[in-house]
């Protein structure tokens, strides 16, 4: 029923284009974003979009060209690299930068190591997530970029509730949480000093069912990994983890199995638990997120440290 | 899918915590994981039963205190809507974060504790709602459950909030009374046995009710310009958008616009969004315009039907809430940021506080103090166009920026 509805709006939108009385309906977290887009472009001297190949940051492309179209999105791509990225993530993001015609660049966590600024963590739970943080800075530094637009929601995490669209960071990147700007209506006020920047969120207010939806609706293309798919895992803790790849550390006791799963988030391999799924299409995930007891960043193993592992991160720079 | 934003308000130990908590458990949107960590942290702590605040307060110093410090967004949805709900806290000191809160929310709900009535704060929640005109008011009367569902106590706290109704300078706001047990879960999600004399709706089936259209209400189109865009493609050589949000009412093609401050016309030629042409853009959309002359148009200025003109003027008389621990003095410069405009101004002279319990203005006093509300007359560099707060929100209220820390300072809502 709800399918058939669906259709006769499609066709409704249509026929209304093509008499020419067609009018334009508001969905007000699409055009909240593409508000946030155009005053990150108007107001700061050179942006930058932090493109994980995930599907936030997949659906603040989508935003962006939606934003300035039919001029092109007009500041580059910036991949900060683990060296820990599903393959199927690296190639989706060359064939996306290649469609839009958008300059990417791509700093390594891997350099940052060898540079000695970074220290690989060892042992089970190893993970390079929050080894990102340095090398995002020496990149923010590099380009002198003075806004990073992020896909963060607020629905993610506790203190990503707290997070504002316009978020001030000083020097060393930090974010002072006890002393956030206040956002007033639609005022958003970028005026910044010197070495300072901004981190920007325009899909703030979504949900994950929100960007499920509008991937849907859009028909926007995601990387294989979040659709079902057999893979070799194995189970720790109540999660399960890639065995693919000699990325996630395994125990010799831990057996390996093979499983029909899905990905919910693509982080950094080593900190990106699977869920067993049989959606093998878009309409299908998004029923699954519909009735999940579990939220999303229940799979990412980086929040489970410490209930303020986020909020410290943040503290130190992450976005 | 429609969004509803609404901000919460209350005194510390109202129970606001819980009352979020209460919804997202009734609505099931709370999830396993998380459901678990707060059943953990809530035996942790020696509660007897599940803390709910402890979905909300985020920060380390907030569980620390057991208090909520800054602004916290909420999540959750039904069959039919979107919720955002904007957590503010009840403290005096962090007025600044209601008055935030309430700015993009089209509903409000206001706790009273049924044990204590209407006390100072509820004064202080129900002015800044009634002075940033948020439309649909709710009062929740919270913790019946600790005064044996009585009726009589219900219509007596009632009876007291009519008194500030009374005082009030903007009658069309719509203000509902609920009794709940936000701990219970009496009349939050599901209708309560406890209160047969009460027969109106639960808050939810209430919220579930309102009108989620639009922040703003409905008045004269504005479309303040936020960037031009020029694509130097083949495909679109002469091209010329400009890109904003549309406030107020609705613009279509043909429409004989003015562009100001220039006080330029011309008419609307194209509408576009993405790849799509529209005939009528409704209020509330971002999208890209053309027009059928070429004039000279860059970000800040504002795009209206020539029969629809704001106002066009150099100073302006406003109702300012201070949100700086350094105060506001006469003589000093400020950037006046509203929408895409941002214009250098002086602040000419304070002229008096407002107090926030309805007990009236202080003439005496010439400048703001932190979490303080006045009257200010504000000189600016160049015109700006601007409609009544009581008009028209979004034209109607700006932001003030300190120019030398770049902090937002305070907000203007203009008479």
């Amino acid at each position: 029923m709800e399918i058939l509805e669906k259709k006769v709006e499609q066709l409704n939108e249509t026929v209304g284009n093509l008499a020419g009385t067609s009018v334009l309906k508001v969905n007000p977290l699409e055009s909240e974003a593409i508000y946030i887009f155009r005053e990150v472009v108007a107001q700061f001297e050179k942006p930058v979009l932090l493109f994980s190949g995930g599907k936030d940051s997949i659906t603040l492309v989508r935003l962006a060209q939606k934003a300035f179209y039919p001029g092109k999105i007009p500041f580059p791509l910036l991949h900060i690299d683990t060296g820990h990225n599903f393959p199927e993530t690296i190639e989706f993001r060359d064939k996306l930068v290649e469609e839009l015609g958008v300059e990417l660049i791509v700093r390594n966590v891997q350099d940052s190591i060898d540079q000695g600024k970074v220290i690989e963590e060892k042992g089970k739970y190893a993970s390079r997530n929050s080894l990102q943080t340095t090398t995002l800075l020496d990149a923010l530094e590099e380009f002198k970029f003075d806004a990073a637009i992020g896909g963060a929601r607020r629905d993610e995490e506790k203190a990503r509730a707290k997070e504002r669209i316009f978020s001030v960071r000083d020097d060393f990147g930090q974010w002072d949480e006890k002393n956030q700007r206040p956002e007033l209506f639609d005022h958003l006020n970028g005026k910044i000093d010197l070495g300072q920047n901004v981190r920007v969120f325009p899909i703030s207010n979504w949900t994950e069912l929100d960007v499920w939806s509008y991937i849907e609706k859009e028909k926007i293309e995601i990387p294989s990994i979040y659709f079902a798919h057999k893979r070799k895992i194995f189970v720790r803790d109540g999660m399960i983890w890639s065995a693919e790849d000699d990325v996630v550390y395994r125990e010799d006791d831990e057996v390996v199995e093979e499983r029909m799963v899905r990905f919910r988030t693509v982080g950094d391999m080593s900190c990106t638990a699977a869920v067993l799924s049989d959606a093998i299409t878009i309409d299908k995930v998004v029923a699954e997120i519909r009735e999940s007891k579990i939220s999303e960043r229940g799979a990412r193993i980086d929040d489970k440290r410490s209930e303020a592992a986020m909020e410290k991160r943040k503290q130190q720079g992450y976005f | 899918m429609d969004v509803l934003k609404i901000a919460t308000a209350g005194s510390v130990d109202d129970g606001k915590s819980t009352l979020i908590g209460r919804i997202l458990y009734d609505t099931k949107s709370l999830t396993t994981d998380k459901l678990e960590a707060i059943e953990t942290k809530s035996k942790a702590n020696g509660f007897d039963y599940l803390d709910f605040s402890l979905a909300t307060d985020g920060l380390v110093a907030e569980r620390e205190q057991g208090i909520t410090i800054d602004v916290a967004h909420i999540y959750f949805s039904t069959k039919t809507k979107s919720y955002i709900i904007a957590d503010t806290p009840g403290h005096i000191e962090y007025t600044r974060n209601m008055v935030t809160g309430a700015s993009t929310s089209q509903a409000s709900i206001i706790l009273v504790d049924a044990r204590k009535g209407v006390v100072e704060q509820t004064y202080r929640h129900f002015f800044i709602n009634n002075l940033l005109r948020v439309k649909d008011v709710i009062v929740a009367i919270n913790k019946m459950d600790l005064v044996d569902f009585s009726e009589e106590i219900y219509e007596s706290v009632k009876s007291d909030f009519q008194a500030l109704i009374d005082k009030s300078e903007y009658k069309e706001q719509n203000i509902t009374f609920i009794p709940v047990s936000a701990l219970q879960g009496d009349n939050v999600v599901d209708s309560s046995k406890n209160t047969p004399w009460y027969e109106g709706q639960t808050l939810l089936e209430h919220l579930e009710k309102l009108d989620a259209q639009d922040v703003f209400e409905k008045s004269q189109a504005r479309f303040p310009v936020q960037t031009v865009i020029r694509p130097k493609k083949d495909e679109f050589h002469d091209f010329r958008g400009y890109a904003g949000k549309l406030y107020g009412g609705d613009i279509s093609i043909g429409d004989e616009v003015t562009i100001l401050p220039s006080l330029t016309t011309s008419k609307v030629k194209e509408i576009y969004f993405f790849d799509q042409k529209f005939e009528t853009a409704g209020r509330g959309s971002s999208f890209t315009l053309t027009l059928d002359d070429d004039v000279n148009i860059s970000r800040g200025d504002m795009i209206v039907k020539s029969s629809e003109k704001p106002i066009v003027a150099k100073q302006l008389t406003a109702t300012i809430c201070w949100m700086d621990s350094k105060n506001l003095n006469p003589g000093t410069n400020y950037f006046v940021q509203s929408g895409s405009s941002r214009i250098l101004a002086k602040v000419k002279s304070v002229e008096g506080t407002v107090a926030t319990d309805f007990s009236g203005e202080d003439t005496a006093k010439n400048s703001l103090q932190l979490n303080e509300i006045g009257k200010v007359q504000i000189q600016l560099s160049k015109p700006l166009a601007f409609d009544a707060y009581k008009n028209n929100r979004a034209s109607g209220s700006f932001i003030l920026i300190d120019s030398q820390t770049n902090t937002t300072s305070g907000v203007g809502f203009i008479e």
